[in-house]
């Protein structure tokens, strides 16, 4: 049914839908309308069976869905920025033992400088934790990928972070097809764990393996990430044939075919980056998008067959490796290695700064005429000045200060010293 | 049966033995239906108090509600010794995530089992003194205020003894660890510092807090019992020595747990609702020295250059814990 509604309310809806069982949750911005929401539903009984945890913290919030999920519950946790650093320890605990957790990150930076506004820092910086990583690009994709990953985490035992955009999804109302209960409940199916916490059966979960087996038990969490590339197309199918729409996959491929020049992004931006591309093709210019979709696993084989007939692949990311360069960069570099395409680094939209179809278009144009180095690192709409003049500061005073007041005041917006 | 040979346990107390009374008195560690749900194999060290403590606690909590019990257990001593890959000792379902997690785990499990209508299968959570009082204190303290439908059992050992015997907020003032060594002007571990977590646990007036020790199996029996009649969060805070890092005799572990609460040095209690309603009394009370010379950890204060000063501090502490708790029979005060 469309219903005109608000991100993280759509979220709570498809949630409710998937009937989890028990709910852990610590408020964090912008996360905070889809547990606030989540636990209204609890308790009007719209979302029955189901306990819900209002925990201490991101770390308790995630330990308690483990245990949960040990005991054979379907769950579901909430998390953003700070908050889902503050659960690392447990994200990787989680993937190691297998638990089909549902997490959705609410993506927003990390600080310092403490920023509420979105980038991908957060789930980027768990790239590594053993979780199946999927981006939104729409609210609608929200919802759809929320379905589709509690089916994806049960068949494979794999917890699953659905990844939206803090703010420019969470809090922004859309016109959004929420499916039925029972069409969820048919393309759900009753959560059977692999591992159960049964007095009629008991197992040890979470033992010590020393370097007998180690490499072996990490190495089948490889293992079920790669299944997951197999596994997410038949489950992005599945949800066509039973929703009449198509959501989800690895990639998200825009006018690739005969592209010159892709640009590579992930989430909400794919929308402007598409409008680009259209006005691009509409001046005669080779241009098309390639959305990620699933960065975890990383679909390396899809990546390179749909860049493959490419020259320059741009990759716009909203995050970047500090001291390295990107970290989609890096992932479609391997991919694309020893095809004849150049593929550019640009770190953009960091802490919430809009990333605008001007900027994009002039970054293009400068990447097709030649007058961008693919093998420097860049940054879109970066205040040049605005360093320089700290990094003067920084070289001149014995005490400099702190950076972030020092730019805010030479930008005229901090009280402290305002009035001097 | 011929000729069998009677063994009077804990001779030297005032506790009857076991072998002795009819089966129904029996302490559950003395029935033949006890569950060993920490069965025998592991690798805690010889005299281990911990292994003793989670024994007594897990036999008597599975004879409580009939074998309907998981465990969670935070990372520390009794986790590793308990799983040395390929084994383990559990004979219960059993789950370890990490070290400071164990209380919201539990909770998760609780959460769990009330959702799928499963509420009589209960739930005990475990841990060190270190996974209780330092880097599970946060989890613990929400599991307490949220009332989760969880026992949790913190060992107490007075040290990260996992990883060799470093101070924690429950290492007494003194002792020497790891990191806390005798140097310098202050040997051993500072005056004016560390917690008590039951009283902390009391003041989220939470259902029942308790502690006890591994020398008095009744009591600690009677209390995992007691526990079990609540439902919500409840504390149970075991005294369990530790050979090892306390460096004393592993034949001296039940020994030592009587003489620190002989002593007054750790007060033995039940609470309800925030509100000491029970203290166990001193039999026959002795001098803090009495406690602190088996112990290489305590070898300071009485070495080549004794410290009455600081023997005296902790008497002082003892006595403070006798007015506070009323820990002597009337008339002995």
């Amino acid at each position: 049914m469309l219903r005109q509604v608000e991100g993280s309310q759509a979220v709570a809806r498809a949630v409710t839908l998937c009937r989890p069982q028990v709910i852990a949750a610590y408020p964090i911005s912008p996360q905070t309308h889809i547990v606030e929401s989540l636990s209204d539903r609890v308790r009007t009984g719209e979302l029955t069976s189901c306990e819900y945890l209002m925990v201490e913290s991101e770390f308790g919030a995630m330990s308690a869905c483990i245990g949960a999920s040990g005991a054979g519950a379907r769950t579901y946790t909430a998390t953003s920025s700070q908050g889902l650093l503050f659960m690392a320890e447990a994200l990787f605990n989680a993937s190691g033992l297998g638990l089909p957790i549902v997490m959705t990150v609410a993506n927003r930076a990390i600080g310092a400088p403490i920023n509420i506004w979105n980038d991908h820092s957060d789930a980027m910086s768990m790239r590594d934790s053993g979780w199946i990583q999927l981006f939104a690009e729409s609210n609608q994709e929200a919802v759809d990928l929320h379905v589709q990953a509690y089916r994806l985490a049960e068949s494979l035992s794999v917890p699953v972070m659905v990844c939206m955009d803090g703010f420019v999804l969470t809090h922004a109302f859309e016109e959004v097809d929420l499916p039925s209960q029972e069409q969820v409940d048919a393309f759900v199916p009753p959560l059977v764990p692999q591992q159960l916490l049964d007095p009629a059966d008991p197992v040890t979960i979470g033992a010590m393996v020393g370097p007998e087996a180690f490499a072996e038990v990490k190495y089948l969490m490889h293992v079920k990430q790669m299944a997951a590339l197999d596994e997410i197309p038949v489950i992005a199918e599945d949800f066509l044939r039973a929703f009449g729409r198509a959501s989800g996959g690895l990639l998200k491929p825009y006018r690739v075919e005969d592209a010159e020049t892709v640009v590579v992004a992930l989430g909400s931006v794919l929308g402007t980056v598409e409008e680009v591309v259209d006005a691009m093709r509409d001046d005669g210019l080779s241009v098309g998008a390639l959305g990620i979709t699933c960065f975890r696993p990383w679909p390396v084989a899809e990546v390179r067959e749909a860049l493959g007939r490419a020259k320059r692949v741009v990759v716009v990311e909203k995050a970047f490796a500090v001291g390295a360069g990107g970290i989609v960069g890096q992932n479609v570099r391997d991919a694309t290695r020893n095809l004849p395409v150049d593929v550019y680094d640009v770190v953009a939209g960091l802490g919430g700064r809009p990333i605008t179809r001007a900027s994009l278009r002039r970054l293009l144009d400068d990447v097709v005429a030649a007058r961008v180095d693919a093998s420097r690192l860049h940054f879109l709409d970066l205040d040049v000045e605005l360093v320089q003049r700290e990094l003067e500061r920084a070289r001149h005073g014995a005490r400099p200060g702190p950076h972030a007041e020092n730019m805010l005041r030479d930008i005229g917006t901090v009280a402290s010293g305002a009035y001097e | 049966m011929a000729f069998q040979q009677i063994k009077l346990y804990q001779t030297g107390t005032f506790v009857a033995g076991n072998r002795l009374l009819d089966p129904e008195q029996r302490s559950v560690q003395a029935r033949t239906g006890r569950s060993n749900s920490l069965t025998s194999g592991h690798r805690a060290c010889r005299g281990c108090g911990e292994a003793l403590g989670a024994r007594y606690v897990l036999d008597a909590a599975m004879r409580a509600t009939d074998g309907n019990l998981v465990a969670v257990n935070s990372t520390g001593c009794l986790e590793v010794f308990s799983t040395p890959y390929p084994e383990s000792s559990w004979q219960l379902p059993w789950l370890h995530s990490l070290f400071g997690n164990g209380p919201a785990v539990a909770a998760g499990v609780a959460a769990a089992l009330r959702a799928q209508g499963r509420e009589d299968i209960r739930v005990v959570g475990q841990a060190g003194d270190g996974g209780t009082v330092d880097i599970g204190f946060g989890t613990l303290s929400g599991m307490f205020e949220r009332n989760d439908d969880v026992l949790f059992v913190c060992y107490d050992n007075e040290g990260y003894m996992n990883t060799g015997v470093q101070r924690s907020g429950a290492t007494p003032p003194a002792a020497t660890t790891a990191n806390t060594k005798a140097l310098g002007g202050t040997p051993g571990n500072v005056f004016g510092q560390g917690k008590s977590v039951p009283l902390i646990a009391m003041a989220h007036e939470i259902p029942y807090v308790a502690t006890a020790t591994v020398a008095e199996l009744r009591d600690l029996e009677y209390k995992v019992e007691k526990a079990m009649t609540f439902r919500g969060a409840r504390y149970l805070h075991v005294f369990v020595p530790c050979p090892l890092g306390w460096g004393a005799a592993s034949a001296d572990t039940v020994k030592l747990a009587r003489l620190a609460k002989e002593t007054g040095l750790f007060p033995v209690f039940e609470a309800e609702a925030g509100t000491v309603t029970e203290v166990s009394k001193i039999r026959r009370q002795v001098p803090v020295e009495d406690y602190l010379r088996p112990q290489k950890r305590f070898a300071h204060l009485f070495g080549d250059q004794p410290r009455p000063d600081v023997v005296a501090r902790l008497q002082a502490r003892a006595d403070r814990n006798i007015a506070r708790f009323g820990l002597l029979p009337e008339g002995d005060e």
